[in-house]
């Protein structure tokens, strides 16, 4: 196997912000490590083949340097879960007391 | 069932247009045949999560008013159709199925919706998915599955099972969907219904809520091949709010849905993959299959086998690949700007309320998939994992070159099985990543891919799909050869609006 442990699924959920239950814990941990065990099967392919990253190669797509409207500030706010004074409200974002 | 229902949007669009028929009239048909067999949501087709009988027949109204002015705004002017849930309208809730953005009403129209509204449609609601286009079966969806109109107990694919559903069961001649890994194919596939991944970049993904942002693409699903041409060639075409949008022109779909109608594929050459069968295949699916090749060869084409050994590799990358994008796109739903937001009681910090929120707002199969991702990408694995997956692009890109040096088009099944129970693969995450076996390569590839029906398994008479593979930016190749065979076919084996006696009988 993989060797995903829970500890590692545990430490993946904090790095992605999922406050999972030790339930979910239990269940993705034999999942996650099952899944990454089949698609490892990529290892074999030798080091020296080029990566690609996007099939359609383009670069530098730009539009001309010109001021154009942009979403309205009560558009914008409207579906915010929070707003006041015209602003997205946020919980605080310090984890200590102040 | 009203007959008006039963057409195609061509058929439709020419009645509208000879105002034999108006787009009221259609509309509203199509709004009853919904309120017939979409509910309830515990038993009915459930394809729609959010409908506009008001918005569509002011559309409808409008398209109407064209008409009698001389003006219809394009071929297609009048007729009905449904979107995923995942294209950000203005007008309607914009979910991707998912609790974190339940109820959620975008500032701004995807750029298809907006192509098309000024070409005349008649958008009648949004239909369900899998939660943020995850899935093979729309059983990831929070708001419960879709069923198959073929059999209420199936699966109608996914992750575009509302739209594929939709357009199986007589609720609107044509739907809009995504494509990742086989969202539109497979769908298309598994309700008898054509399904067209379009070649990346051709059809603007602005406003379509970022699975994969290198494999995304969003194409049309029908009941014909010249209707799914039809609705692509309004969609389509570069757009300056999508920096992958390419500048090449759209290739010219709907003259191939015709010229391929005409039955002559003589001087085509027609690649069968040989690792698509064997093993895992259903034997209806093959037997259906390999009538269909039968057909390509009578219809004059030159059928060939075409090995390519890298596709193996195609559903591991796939699995490293679209969680890590998604692990990436998925981290915009951080419950401050819209959506959710869970436990702002003052308490929680930011971090924290983020974390309540995402855990709260996502389901299962989101959250396997962000810290698979998030694994993926990790400084311990990227080399290993994200980055042979890349390479893997490559062998896979390169296979499709080799075969497309000395073939028009590759064939395959669209999907190894047809529709399963609902409920079949629920639990087993890698059993249902195999339903994408046989479309994957086509988006880590960027090459166009379409589903046509192929007649019904002989197993349990279940509809399957024939999968036609063309180059990139060579799509009219696939529209020519699906169009011969669908006439080839006949009307008997292809799409037809299983009868739903039983649901329409509750009512």
């Amino acid at each position: 196997m993989s060797d995903i442990t829970r500890d590692d699924v545990a430490h993946l959920a904090r790095l992605a912000r999922l406050a999972v239950s030790d339930a979910e814990l239990d269940m993705f941990s034999g999942q996650i490590d099952a899944i990454v065990d089949t698609v490892s099967r990529v290892g074999e392919i030798p080091d020296d083949v080029p990566p690609t990253a996007q099939v359609v190669p383009q670069t530098n797509v730009l539009r001309p340097d010109t001021t154009e409207p942009s979403l309205r500030r009560d558009v914008a706010l409207a579906e915010a879960p929070a707003a006041e004074e015209g602003r997205f409200r946020v919980p605080r974002i310090l984890g200590e007391e102040l | 069932m009203n007959e008006l229902v039963s057409l195609d949007a061509a058929e439709l669009a020419r009645r509208i247009h000879a105002r034999e028929v108006s787009s009221v009239e259609v509309t509203r048909a199509h709004l009853e045949r919904i309120e017939a067999v979409d509910g309830p949501a515990e038993s009915g087709v459930h394809a729609f999560l959010h409908l506009d009988a008001e918005g569509a027949l002011a559309a409808a109204e409008a398209a109407d008013r064209a008409v009698a002015g001389g003006a219809p705004a394009s071929p297609l002017a009048g007729v009905p159709i449904a979107l995923k849930d995942n294209l950000t309208t203005t007008d309607m809730p914009t979910t991707a199925a998912s609790r974190i953005l339940e109820g959620w009403r975008p500032p701004y129209d995807a750029t298809v919706v907006a192509r098309l509204r000024a070409a005349g449609l008649v958008p009648l609601g949004k239909t369900n998915l899998d939660e943020f286009a995850m899935g093979s079966s729309t059983e990831n969806s929070a708001f419960g599955p879709s069923r198959n109109p073929w059999d209420l107990t199936r699966i109608p694919g996914g992750s575009g099972g509302g739209s594929s559903s939709a357009v199986a069961a007589g609720e609107s001649p044509l739907a809009l969907g995504s494509d990742t890994g086989g969202s539109i194919r497979q769908p298309g596939a598994v309700t008898g219904t054509v399904g067209v991944k379009p070649t990346y970049g051709t059809v603007s993904r602005y406003g379509l809520i970022a699975f994969s942002s290198s494999l995304d693409q969003i194409g049309p699903c029908a009941r014909s091949v010249l209707d799914a041409a039809l609705l692509h060639e309004v969609i389509g075409g570069q757009d300056r709010n999508d920096q992958t949008s390419v500048s090449a022109p759209l290739p010219p779909v709907v003259e191939a849905a015709q010229a391929g109608a005409r039955g002559d594929l003589a001087g085509v050459r027609i690649g069968v993959v040989t690792e698509f069968s064997g093993e895992g295949y259903q034997p209806g699916v093959l037997g259906a299959f390999t009538d269909a090749v039968r057909t390509l060869g009578e219809l004059g084409a030159e059928v060939v086998e075409v090995s390519c050994p890298s596709f193996g590799y195609a559903l591991p990358a796939y699995y490293l690949i679209a969680p890590s994008e998604a692990s990436s796109n998925l981290a915009r739903f951080d419950a401050m700007r819209y959506g959710l937001r869970v436990g702002d009681d003052g308490e929680h910090a930011a971090d924290e309320v983020m974390s309540l929120t995402r855990e709260a707002g996502f389901g299962a199969e989101v959250k396997r998939r962000i810290m698979i991702g998030t694994h993926a990408l990790s400084a311990g694995s990227y080399d290993a994992l994200y980055g042979k997956a890349q390479k893997a692009r490559t062998l896979i890109v390169r296979d499709f070159t080799a075969a497309f040096a000395t073939c028009d088009v590759l064939i395959s099944p669209t999907t190894p099985t047809t529709a399963f129970a609902i409920g079949e693969r629920a639990d087993d995450p890698l059993a249902m990543y195999l339903a994408d076996l046989c479309t994957i390569p086509s988006n880590l590839a960027g090459n166009a891919a379409l589903s046509v029906p192929c007649g019904l398994s002989a197993d349990d008479g279940l509809p399957v799909g024939l999968q036609i593979m063309a180059p990139a930016l060579a799509d009219d190749r696939a529209y020519r050869v699906a169009a011969a065979y669908e006439v080839a076919r006949g009307p008997g084996a292809g799409p037809r609006i299983p009868e739903l006696r039983a649901l329409e009988a509750t009512r």
